[in-house]
């Protein structure tokens, strides 16, 4: 019954005793794959540096504005190492950021690295809840979509897929709180929690401060806080992975070993939720790995509109305030953080799809 | 093979839980909404009790909590509720008012101010505040450089700066302080009067040195609780704060909420008790809405369609006066501020001492105005720039549509405009270069003295800095340093009037409007009254 084909069988490395010669090109590829990583890092140093050179005009005149004086502007000048050669700025610069020196603030002259955790944590957060809400629905829409093909809840899928991947989330935060908020009464429209009643911050992830801190009620208010903005956050990226889901399983579900599991009696769910699904995985992963980056950077507008404090709202008050080392150091470590999900979806591949790490 | 089908088996049961899980959370969202029906959400507030705390929601956070380190607006909102200036500005002007400081007695030379301290003032950390404490604020201050404490360079500079006003702060007794200057400044008071300067708790400066700004003590109606960045400030009530019988509230909290339109969403779901902020379009909502009410704050700045006076054909007066004469305010404040502004006529705001009401406004006239361009020699107009800031103020919320109103009405008398602009930072400094034949700008009053505006912005020593006319009047500059050095506040503002008369008559500008922000708050709240800083001390706000 659970005869498999040998197609890309999802844990057959793991499983057939560890061939040695398999775990070496394994743990090759993983080398190789992090040896890719690294001149794509120095690439974003170098642009991420060259943000603050792009701007006309002198960058202290523009950052200090109308009460700008002539002292202030020399002072910040020296302050940025403005006045240096471009390469010993970019040394200076690749220096701090190795010994995790990310620059000070000029609006809160501040730290960076010290004051940069909160808001990340908020944002991954939103991101970890608005994914799961993505992947969930998405996939299992596409994959039903897919199974029924050209049924009412296929095209009603597709339909809504298409309005979600073209939807204002600008438009679509304001309507959430409008009917979810003003008139039904049932969720809260802005921020993470109730200010009348504050959450005991330890690690800023307050799903799990509330839990640590034995507040269920408070877990539930916080939870409440996040449906809002994570289903407004979630609706691009829901409607991709849906569609990706869904060609991809078709073109499996066409081929020869599907309908060769079908003629030998397994049941029609099975088909689908095992032979199929695994096969059809990859490009949804992929989908998956660059939509969750995305999300951790694009969520400056769900961020703006839900008063939500994260490091989407940290970058948007700094090129207000014309911040430019919190512009530089957040676009950073939102890349970071992207490169780094790619990486893993990358190393995903090869656990579930042996053939690919021999490419 | 059985150890094979195990691993399957136990991932097709993670995909069948993850399966059931969007059911489930369907079904218990559901769920949720029968229970809750009928349920106030548990953010609305208490009913049946008068409320004690107030959620103030804004749109950006602070900068910093210790309000000398800082230029930016945001912080002082809060700030001012914690520290308190030795002099008050009045509840919605700019007038002394006795603070932490009783009375202030001015030398005959206006080299000596003389200040009575008030008594049996605590600092929330339990120090005293007395004329020591006073001396040590002074001497941080004057000791640091324009990074550390900006605003500090309204007293001319730092220590040992030649044009540092300050020579020295001098506690004569526990309760008396004498300042003395090193040459006149007549808005010295005024400045003093300005929320960086609160006083702060030399105890805790000592103690938290560089993190003083996320921990601030000074003698305010409201003592510091906590801070979550960008996100809420927490203040809660000083109980043995100096004011009989006040604050009235219990505990405030500063909400940054950035979309104007979520912020108003939270205002009417009750999440929040106050906004600043409101778009002019939400007016009529707010207005509609029987349990909600707006506040109007005076205004303390001026928008402006400045001329360069060097340039011709800006250099000849007629010419300045035909184009006041040809821009419609009436109609730019009603379409772009949607009506929450007043015309300017005069570079003050009308919440400042001194301003000049008699003066009376060019009206627009383009037959009035065509008359004055052929009496200045251009009976067929010219053509010239037009340049329209890139930027969003409160007082210009959008350039470049107010420059096309101008644009068609310069055309109307002949005038070609045609409307430019460039980024923000090669704006300010094409301007002060003097590069632009007419320019829009603006001004937000620092310390509310009219010197902050008419010295600042049109006379002769503030071109190349803030004087982008390239404005020269000799008269007028005689008036403004006589004006700087008289202590007596009465003839200050009568030679305040007389300069407003002067610039009036060579119309160097075109004052366009005095934009006034507008609050929206609970029908319940009561003795808000705002500022016209944009700061507002909440001590008298309460619920009903």
């Amino acid at each position: 019954m659970f005869e498999t084909d040998q197609r890309g069988d999802l844990f057959s490395s793991l499983t057939s005793t560890f061939p040695i010669k398999e775990v070496i090109t394994l743990f090759a590829y993983t080398l190789r794959r992090i040896g890719m990583v690294i001149p794509v890092l120095i690439g974003m140093t170098l642009v991420v540096f060259s943000i603050i050179h792009l701007i006309p005009g002198n960058p202290a005149q523009i950052i200090l504005g109308q009460r700008a004086t002539e002292e202030a502007i020399a002072a910040l000048t020296t302050k940025l190492g403005l006045d240096q050669p471009l390469y010993i700025q970019y040394f200076e610069y690749i220096k701090g950021l190795l010994t995790g020196d990310l620059g000070e603030s000029i609006r809160t002259k501040t730290a960076i690295s010290d004051e940069i955790w909160p808001y990340l944590a908020a944002t991954i957060e939103l991101t970890l809840v608005a994914m799961i809400i993505a992947i969930v629905i998405g996939v299992n829409a596409g994959i039903i979509s897919a199974w029924f093909q050209n049924s009412w809840f296929d095209y009603t899928a597709m339909v809504l897929a298409l309005i979600g991947v073209s939807m204002p989330i600008f438009w679509l935060g304001l309507m959430e709180q409008w009917a979810f908020a003003l008139q039904l009464d049932l969720l809260p429209t802005t921020g993470r929690e109730n200010v009348r009643d504050p959450v005991d911050s330890i690690t800023s992830l307050y799903l799990i401060d509330t839990l640590i801190n034995g507040r269920t009620d408070q877990f539930v208010t916080v939870l409440k806080h996040l449906i809002l903005p994570s289903v407004a956050l979630a609706t691009i990226p829901m409607a991709i992975i849906a569609r990706i889901t869904r060609s991809s399983m078709l073109e499996v579900m066409r081929s020869d070993f599907v309908r060769t599991a079908r003629a030998k009696g397994v049941k029609m769910f099975w088909v689908v939720y095992k032979h199929s699904l695994k096969n059809a995985v990859i490009p949804v992963l992929t989908v998956i790995g660059l939509q969750t980056g995305l999300l951790l950077g694009g969520a400056i507008l769900t961020e703006t509109i839900f008063g939500w404090p994260g490091i989407g709202r940290y970058i948007y008050e700094a090129i207000n305030y014309r911040d430019y080392p919190v512009i530089q150091s957040g676009i950073l470590v939102v890349a970071t953080f992207f490169v780094f999900i790619n990486l893993i979806v990358d190393l995903l591949y090869a656990v579930i799809d042996p053939r690919i790490k021999y490419r | 093979m059985f150890k094979r089908k195990g691993i399957l088996v136990s991932i097709l049961f993670l995909l069948l839980i993850s399966t059931a899980l969007v059911g489930c959370s369907g079904g218990s969202e559901e769920g949720s909404e029968n229970q809750n029906e009928g349920d106030k959400p548990k953010e609305e507030t208490p009913t049946g009790e008068v409320q004690k705390e107030l959620v103030f929601g804004r749109g950006g956070d602070s900068v910093s909590l210790d309000p000398i380190s800082t230029t930016e607006g945001e912080t002082f909102k809060v700030t001012v509720n914690i520290f308190e200036t030795l002099i008050n500005y009045g509840e919605q002007d700019t007038t002394l008012q006795p603070g932490l400081a009783t009375e202030w007695t001015p030398s005959e030379d206006g080299l000596e101010y003389t200040l009575k301290l008030r008594e049996g003032v605590k600092f929330h950390d339990g120090t005293d505040f007395n004329a020591d404490a006073v001396v040590k604020n002074f001497e941080r201050w004057m000791n640091g450089d324009a990074d550390q404490f900006p605003y500090y360079t309204m007293f001319g500079g730092f220590k040992g700066d030649e044009g540092h006003v300050i020579k020295e702060v001098v506690a004569e007794d526990d309760f008396t302080v004498k300042f003395i200057l090193n040459r006149p400044q007549a808005p010295f008071l005024k400045n003093l009067a300005m929320s960086p300067f609160g006083i702060a708790s030399p105890t805790a400066l000592e103690k938290f040195g560089g993190d003083f700004m996320k921990n601030p003590v000074g003698t305010g109606p409201f003592k510091f609780v906590e801070w979550k960045e960008n996100d809420r400030i927490t203040l809660e009530k000083n109980p043995d704060y100096w004011m009989e019988g006040y604050p009235k509230l219990e505990k405030i909290i500063f909400r940054s909420i950035p979309e104007n339109s979520a912020r108003l969403n939270a205002l009417l779901a009750g999440e929040i008790d106050l906004m600043d902020g409101v778009n002019p379009s939400d007016l009529t909502q707010i207005e509609g809405n029987p349990d909600l009410q707006t506040f109007e704050r005076p205004s303390m700045n001026v928008g402006y369609l400045g001329f360069t006076v060097n340039r011709p054909p800006f250099d000849n007066k007629l010419v300045r006066q035909a184009l006041n004469h040809a821009i419609d305010k009436e109609g730019i404040i009603a379409a772009f501020y949607g009506g929450l502004a007043e015309p300017a006529k005069n570079p003050l705001p009308p919440a400042l001492e001194g301003y000049n009401d008699d003066i009376e406004p060019y009206p627009y006239d383009l037959e009035k105005a065509k008359e004055l361009l052929v009496e200045a020699g251009y009976p067929d107009g010219f053509e010239m720039e037009l340049w329209a800031m890139p930027v969003p103020r409160p007082y210009m919320p959008d350039g470049m549509k107010v420059a096309e109103v101008i644009q068609s009405s310069f055309a109307e008398i002949g005038v070609k405009a045609e409307i430019k602009s460039v980024d923000w930072g090669t704006y300010l400094e094409q301007a002060s270069k003097g590069e632009f034949d007419a320019y829009m700008l603006g001004w937000t009053g620092d310390n509310g003295d009219p010197d902050n505006f008419i010295y600042t912005l049109l006379d002769k020593d503030s071109i190349g800095s803030n004087n982008y006319s390239y404005y020269s009047n000799d008269e007028l500059h005689d008036i403004l340093i006589e004006a700087q050095t008289i202590p007596d506040q009465e003839q200050r503002n009568e030679l305040y009037k007389k300069a407003q008369e002067i610039i009036h008559e060579d119309s160097p500008w075109a004052p366009l409007v005095h934009s006034t922000p507008l609050l929206a708050g609970k029908k319940n709240l009561k003795g808000l009254l705002p500022h016209p800083t944009g700061s507002d001390i909440l001590t008298k706000v309460e619920f009903e």
